[in-house]
């Protein structure tokens, strides 16, 4: 059943995200993309991961798209008309870095031998301790990366005399 | 994971006990605000269909559902259908992890009151109301309407302000309770409220949830006086009525969770748990429209700067000393 | 502290609401209760008699050129004895909007307005009062006035009899 619901929950994924790179009206694709999102969070609820999922919805589909639909609507960007398909020559480059995953990708399956994960969802205690006291040091690198971030913003966004 | 048909059969009906009282209540709860806020203004209130007008959200429900359903012109036609449904079922789905009742035993088992007992429950109510505001957001964008599209700007832009200062003054309560699972929060609850240790984390997650379920001190994306009615403006009949049956199961769904957090949900003493939660979540409902009788809407500017400016610094400075606290503690 | 009064005000205005909530509704139920209006509400439109029980209104027209909707419309006749009266007077009470200008503007004091508002109908074609739908058997707010006792045309009393009125002057006769 659960191998079903993965199955079911990955198509609407691949879907979800092939139409929202191609749909040119910004907002349906935004809504494509979290559809895609959604799902994505599910298959992690799967792989008995509820906090990844739980942070992908909060995250991506909660903070990120809302910023973006919000610069969207608030800027007016939502004409589908102007938009135009990149000419031909701009897909090459994209193509051939896309067929490089995909070969990558099937090179990987072929040879994958599949381990069944560990019984029981990975909880939050685990989480937090792989996070905080394995990988503490880069949890503060990016987190200064991101104070900077915050200050640039602040200083690109000051009041000019 | 394999379920017995006991096991299944009696969380069909916690689902169908939670959606029918939900929807019931959040219909009363439109007749109480009615009737709460004549008494404000020293009026008697909706009181002509049957007795004392009990029956009026029925008499809404069937004008509600008789009426044209229209459709602007220029409208996306998919996203102005599908948005009320994508405001009202987050919040439905919310109340799936709110333990509403003490565990009981019936049949040889033992019975969680609550749908689900999630061990990211806390999490999954942060992602549930993040996602609320598309209903808001694109609801306003489909319908090809000023009014409704810079209401759903304004959606957009309190989510993010006040999103954020909701989710940071929950933290303390995580850190007393230990664990994202509402059931354990619950539990830790029962000696003493965590409203005594975190009042200010209350308050600022009481604003947070008035601003969450758009109600009047922060009711700007519907602001009937500057905004006709915001991003529902274009909307008639019974998807007009999903908007707003919504904001009322956020309002339930929302005083629930803030009950659960800091009111220690269904622990009370003499009377039963179910009753206490109960009571608990009216009384919020009857605060917010206690509010809404009161209050006057802010202006915008006034709400971002008090989102980000006020209510995020404090709620973090919360943070940092119950952090201590806990430290020193021990 | 600012923020202290802040909270002060919140809470004062939190307080007069909730004790407005037990107070006692100045609501009245309409259909069952029903209040008094006043003698000069204006509301639906009466012709009136004089205190000799004839019509007072002499159709001429000043109600109708008044009206700011144009809702009333009359023909006007005389009779042998000089008598004016309408042949048929029609208010269409769709249109009108109770201002009372018609009132203010009738010479005679026949067009009045009365304090009765319950003049709905499901037929909007009811709301079309014809002449004897309007006209009463009274004399309306002033009991004694009658047009012709002062107006020196020979139709209630031969001329020159009339109240605040001279004998006609004999245009004929040489004397001053």
């Amino acid at each position: 059943m659960e191998t079903y619901l993965f199955y079911i929950l990955a198509t609407v994924t691949v879907i979800g995200t092939i139409l929202a790179i191609t749909e040119k009206h910004p907002v349906h694709a935004i809504v494509y993309l979290v559809t895609s999102f959604f799902s994505l969070a599910s298959i992690f609820f799967l792989l008995s991961a509820p906090l990844i999922a739980m942070f992908e919805v909060i995250i991506y589909a909660g903070a990120v798209m809302v910023l973006f639909m919000f610069v969207i609507m608030m800027l007016d960007l939502g004409r589908a008309d102007e938009a135009k398909r990149p000419p031909l020559r701009q897909w090459f480059l994209p193509v051939i870095l896309g067929g490089i995953i995909l070969v990558s990708i099937g090179v990987l399956a072929a040879g994958y031998v599949t381990t069944p994960h560990a019984p029981g969802a990975i909880t939050v205690r685990d989480f937090a301790v792989t996070l905080f006291r394995k990988y503490g040091v880069a949890v503060e690198i990016i987190s200064m990366q991101l104070l900077f971030a915050v200050v640039g913003a602040l200083y690109l966004g000051r009041r000019r005399p | 994971m394999m379920y017995d048909t006991i096991d299944i059969a009696l969380l069909l009906a916690k689902i169908a006990l939670v959606f029918f009282v939900i929807l019931t209540l959040a219909a009363y709860l439109v007749f109480a605000e009615r009737k709460v806020l004549a008494w404000i203004q020293d009026r008697k209130g909706p009181n002509r269909v049957g007795p004392f007008g009990l029956l009026q959200p029925l008499a809404d429900l069937i004008k509600l559902l008789t009426k044209e359903d229209f459709r602007p012109i220029g409208a996306d036609k998919w996203l102005f259908y599908l948005a009320p449904a994508m405001a009202a079922i987050p919040a439905i789905m919310i109340f799936a992890v709110i333990p509403f009742g003490a565990p009981l035993t019936l049949f040889g088992h033992t019975v969680l009151l609550q749908v689900s007992d999630l061990n990211v429950g806390l999490l999954l109510f942060m992602a549930l109301s993040s996602i609320a505001v598309y209903g808001v957001a694109l609801g306003g964008w489909a319908s090809n309407s000023k009014y409704a599209l810079l209401g759903s700007i304004r959606g957009l832009a309190q989510l993010i302000s006040y999103e954020l200062s909701m989710g940071l003054s929950l933290v303390p309560v995580v850190m007393l309770a230990r664990s994202f699972r509402l059931s354990d929060i619950v539990n830790a609850q029962s000696g003493c409220w965590f409203i005594v240790y975190q009042p200010l984390a209350f308050v600022i997650f009481l604003i947070s949830i008035a601003a969450e379920c758009k109600r009047i001190p922060f009711e700007l994306p519907e602001a009937e006086g500057e905004l006709v009615a915001g991003f529902h403006t274009e909307y008639s009949g019974m998807r007009f009525g999903l908007f707003f049956v919504g904001e009322y199961i956020n309002i339930i769904v929302l005083g629930g969770l803030a009950a659960t957090f800091f009111l220690g949900g269904w622990h009370g003493p003499f009377l039963p748990p179910v009753v206490w939660f109960s009571a608990k979540v009216l009384a919020f409902a009857f605060l917010f429209i206690w509010m809404r009788g009161t209050l006057p809407r802010l202006r915008y500017d006034q709400l971002m700067h008090f989102g980000w400016k006020i209510l995020t610094p404090l709620a973090l400075v919360n943070i940092v000393v119950t952090g201590w606290w806990l430290v020193l503690r021990g | 502290m600012k923020i202290l009064s802040d909270i002060a005000a919140l809470l004062t205005g939190m307080w007069i609401t909730w004790k407005h909530m037990f107070r006692r509704p100045v609501t009245i139920q309409y259909p069952e209760e029903k209040r008094q209006p006043y003698p000069r509400y204006r509301a639906r439109i009466v012709l009136t008699r004089d205190p000799d029980g004839g019509e007072r209104c002499v159709a001429c027209q000043l109600c109708s050129a008044a009206c700011p909707v144009d809702c009333i419309s009359m023909q006007p006749t005389e009779d042998t004895d000089g008598r004016r009266s309408a042949e048929w007077f029609r208010i269409n009470f769709a249109r009108c909007i109770f201002c009372g200008l018609c009132a203010e503007a009738c010479p005679t004091l026949a067009i009045q307005m009365t304090p009765d508002f319950e003049i709905c109908t499901r037929d909007i074609m009811d709301l079309v009062y014809e002449k004897e739908d309007l006209l009463i058997d009274g004399c309306g707010k002033s009991s004694h006035y009658n047009f012709y006792r002062h107006a020196g045309i020979g139709v209630t009393q031969p001329r020159g009899n009339g109240a605040e009125e001279l004998p006609p002057v004999d245009v004929r006769g040489l004397l001053p």
